[in-house]
């Protein structure tokens, strides 16, 4: 295998954070070198699909101490409060920054930028673009990179290890899916913008490419993971294709009823009803439903989403999307008819262990957007706050890693480690087992369903951890029957498996440790939350054996832990 | 409802150059859409078809390709509208890589001729930038783009001439001149009027009529050629200053 090119800055992922790290590294010195390696077009990246938009407190009488509370509160006080002020600063600059690189925000009638409610937000601040924000920023972020000549692109490189030497990070091993290749990329700094790791889950808001791969990456190497127990559930997403329909459904005044006809949220959230935030929420349907009060059909139990109250003209206009999807894929026009729907999983919230820099604990390797943890989300985070995340801390760890470039030397990768990788690769694509890749990520897919779901015990999380270890037995009788790599499908799917089955496990373990019930993570054996034991993160990385499981404290500066109430 | 269905899928190996059908009886829902029964034919019947797709909700613009002849999304074509017999094949007037997976890049590339940005450095001023929903109104069509290429695919000006800047593109240019934000329009217009650019367009259509995000991009052309003219006529009179 080759070493085919050197760049300073190398950015793993083509998705909202890591093609803001790339403007920024190239704004920040348009001499350096920067390239951008993408499993998929950049444009296919997940941030497409994001729905209800983007927070920042623009709106008049809004304040970004407003929004850093409800962010905190959001997260059940398990968000780092130092990072959230610094991020809700610089939300606002990032949403005006786009602003000025076209990017379609809807629009009040004299020219302002508009804002829409959304969950656990106390003042209208989520800015979009129609219900399509997440493609909107994606394409213009994609188009704003190809105004600087000092973006390389890979598109559709599958990056299968992260290369490092004892003063960090070196470089990746790709396969370039076109010409069937393994390659190798020499970097000063690696900025991993991977995304999240939803396809651990059978019922998902998530593309095929969410995978975790990244995290699985830092995690080999050395990097820690941190809050991986805090999966967030999304309460209205289409029963079996796990399409989202976004919380602007409610923001915009959309209803949640029960089968008997009753807006149960009544009981759960009162003050805030449909715009609880999302942990409350799923939990409140999940209730309804063990009660016998969901509605029951071909796959499992939904409650009904019902927005015919806010009439033709307002759908098509703030919620064009969500009504030809209902339309689509449920056969339901919400214009007529209630949207049928169910928590899902939706957001992870854990990930790559960084600072505000986006620095990790591997010299030279940053992380930024989903794939990674700062953490502003804590324990849960708020809709709408994600996209925001993507463009603070990816442009942070664009600068950051420009300037790290200017300090050191380019290392080369050792050769050793090149032709392992290759081996390692080969014998995936020559194993003559019998395994399934598909078998397996079913089978692992349920048990997360089953076992870390919305609601976990320490029996159950056990139980799974069992089954996820039985399932990285399997892994290793996998046999393939495409052999060359030129988009060999089942090859990549066998590589994203393995990742998922590294974070399975990482995440069934951080749930039993943490025995108490925080945000997204609600345990019925410790159903209160435990500040005296548990108010830190839990990091967990790669141990000799098992994964090793420490601690970092969460720093608090203006908002003391309070009960949290809706 | 369950329904029975035949389908037919081009298949292509690279390492042979083999081309083949793979046929495949399949029970299936009315409501499942080709993605979903090329999926549970990989998934399993150990099919290893290759083709590219993630969102399955048509707007990650992947999973292009030619059912019973007519270049769409497969994510949202579904079998209720659909008969018995069913035939997938890649995307045409592209270079096939293997099975549905086609090269893409060179039509992916025009986007650079677009000048898809509003500057050529970015301001660092904090102040927001007013804008009407009127204003915004003039992009919204063209900025629909998922660039998913069917209109490449269809269009028969770039089936013999791959030079030509195309469909997506034009439109995308067209967005940002239309955008109030816009500082390169002079430089833009250069490209699209250079000699790959919007002339050679022959309106014949197909592109607006295949495209699931109802870009209309032939119309965007038009435009373009129209605003072309002008731009043309302007610097003929009065030389371009930049270049001076
Ligand atoms: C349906 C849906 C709706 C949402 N709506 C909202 C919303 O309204 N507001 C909000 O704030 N958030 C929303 N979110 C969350 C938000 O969209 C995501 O958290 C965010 O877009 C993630 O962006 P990212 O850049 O971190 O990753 P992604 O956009 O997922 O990009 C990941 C990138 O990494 C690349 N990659 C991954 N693995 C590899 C590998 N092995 N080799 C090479 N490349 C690789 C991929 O190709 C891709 O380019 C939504 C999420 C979903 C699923
Ligand atoms: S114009 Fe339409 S058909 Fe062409 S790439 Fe864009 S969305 Fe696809
Ligand atoms: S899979 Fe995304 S457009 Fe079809």
């Amino acid at each position: 295998m080759e070493i085919i090119q050197e760049h300073d800055v190398l950015i793993v992922g083509g998705g909202a954070a890591g093609l803001r790290a790339a403007i920024a590294a190239a704004e920040k010195n348009p001499r350096l070198s920067i390239a951008i390696i993408s499993k998929v077009y950049p444009t296919r990246s997940h941030t497409v699909s994001a729905e209800g938009g983007i927070a920042a407190a623009l709106d008049k009488g809004d304040t970004i101490r407003s929004h850093a509370k409800d962010t905190i509160k959001g997260s059940d006080y398990l968000a780092d409060q130092d990072a959230v002020e610094f991020f809700v600063k610089r939300a606002k600059e990032e949403v005006l920054l786009l602003e000025q690189w076209g990017c379609p925000w809807s629009r009040k009638e004299d020219g302002d930028i508009a804002v829409r409610a959304f969950g656990g937000m106390s003042k209208k601040r989520t800015v979009f673009a129609a219900d399509k924000t997440g493609f909107f920023m994606l394409h213009n972020l994609f188009e704003r990179t190809l105004a600087h000549d000092n973006i390389h692109r890979y598109d559709e490189w599958f990056v299968t290890k992260l290369l490092t030497d004892s003063k960090g990070a070196t470089g990746v091993v790709a396969i370039d899916q076109k010409e069937g290749e393994m390659v190798a990329l020499a970097a000063k700094a690696v900025i991993m913008c991977t995304g999240g790791a939803g396809k651990m889950y059978l019922n998902t808001t998530n593309g095929a490419i969410k995978t975790g791969d990244g995290m699985a990456l830092a995690y080999n190497e050395g990097a820690l993971l941190k809050d991986m127990e805090f999966m967030q559930f999304h309460p209205t997403a289409l029963p079996k294709t796990g399409i989202l329909i976004t919380e602007a459904a409610r923001g915009e005044g959309g209803y949640l009823y029960n089968a008997k006809g009753e807006r149960f949220l009544e009981r759960y959230v009162p003050h805030k009803m449909e715009l609880g935030p999302r942990d409350l929420i799923s939990r409140a349907i999940n209730t309804e439903y063990k009660e016998g009060r969901g509605f029951k059909g071909p796959y499992g139990n939904y409650v009904h989403l019902d927005i015919r109250h806010l009439g033709e003209k307002k759908i098509n206009e703030k919620l064009p999307q969500i009504r030809e999807l209902a339309k689509d894929f449920m056969n339901v026009d919400p214009v007529y008819k209630p949207i049928p729907v169910t928590p899902t999983q939706h957001y992870t919230m854990g990930g790559i262990h960084t600072n505000i820099k986006g620095e990790t604990n591997i010299p030279g390797l940053y992380s930024a957007g989903e794939a990674a943890c700062v953490s502003i989300n804590g324990a849960n985070r708020l809709g709408s706050n994600s996209l925001a995340e993507c463009l603070v801390f990816g442009a942070e760890a664009g600068t950051a890693a420009a300037n790290y470039c200017r300090r050191i030397k380019l290392r080369n990768p050792s050769r050793k480690k090149l032709s392992d990788e290759k081996k390692r690769i080969e014998s995936v694509l020559t194993n003559k087992g019998k395994e399934s890749p598909y078998k397996i990520r079913e089978d692992m897919q349920k048990v997360m369903d089953q076992y870390a779901g919305i609601v976990r015990t320490e029996k159950e999380l056990s139980k799974g951890i069992i089954k996820i270890r039985e399932l990285q037995k399997r892994f290793k009788k996998i046999g393939l029957s495409q052999s060359n790599m030129v988009f060999n499908s089942q090859l990549i799917n066998t590589l994203e498996l393995e990742a998922m089955l590294t974070l399975a496990e990482t995440l069934l373990i951080s749930a039993k440790a943490r025995k108490e019930s925080r945000g997204a993570h609600f345990r019925s054996d410790y159903p209160e939350r435990n500040d005296e034991k548990f108010l830190h993160h839990i990091t967990i990385s790669k141990g000799p054996r098992t994964p090793k499981v420490t601690h970092v404290p969460v720093p608090i500066t203006k908002w003391q832990p309070e009960v949290r109430s809706y | 409802m369950q329904r029975i269905i035949t389908i037919n899928i081009k298949r292509y190996d690279p390492e042979t150059e083999e081309v083949s059908i793979s046929a495949y009886k399949v029970e299936t829902e009315q409501d499942a859409t080709i993605l979903d029964i090329l999926n549970f034919l990989n998934e399993h019947k150990q099919a290893a078809i290759s083709y590219r797709f993630s969102c399955r909700m048509s707007i990650c613009g992947s999973c292009g390709a030619m059912v019973n002849g007519r270049p769409t999304l497969m994510c949202s074509t579904f079998i209720r509208d659909l008969p018995d017999e069913i035939t997938v094949e890649p995307m045409r007037n592209f270079p096939v890589i293997r099975d549905l997976v086609v090269d893409t890049d060179n039509a992916m590339d025009k986007m650079r001729d677009a000048l898809p940005y509003t500057s050529f450095v970015s301001k660092k001023s904090k102040k927001p930038i007013k804008q009407t929903p009127e204003e915004l109104e003039k992009l919204k069509q063209t900025s629909q783009c998922i660039k998913c290429m069917l209109c490449y695919s269809a269009c028969p000006v770039y089936a013999v001439d791959e030079e030509f800047i195309g469909p997506a593109a034009t439109a995308t240019a067209y967005r940002y001149d239309q955008d109030t934000h816009d500082e390169v329009k002079e430089e833009r217009m250069d490209s699209l009027t250079s000699k790959d650019g919007v002339w050679k367009c022959s309106f014949v259509g197909e592109c607006s009529d295949v495209c699931p995000k109802n870009v209309d991009p032939a119309l965007a052309i038009q435009k373009m050629k129209i605003m072309g003219v002008l731009h043309t006529t302007k610097k003929l009179i009065k030389p371009s200053k930049s270049k001076t």
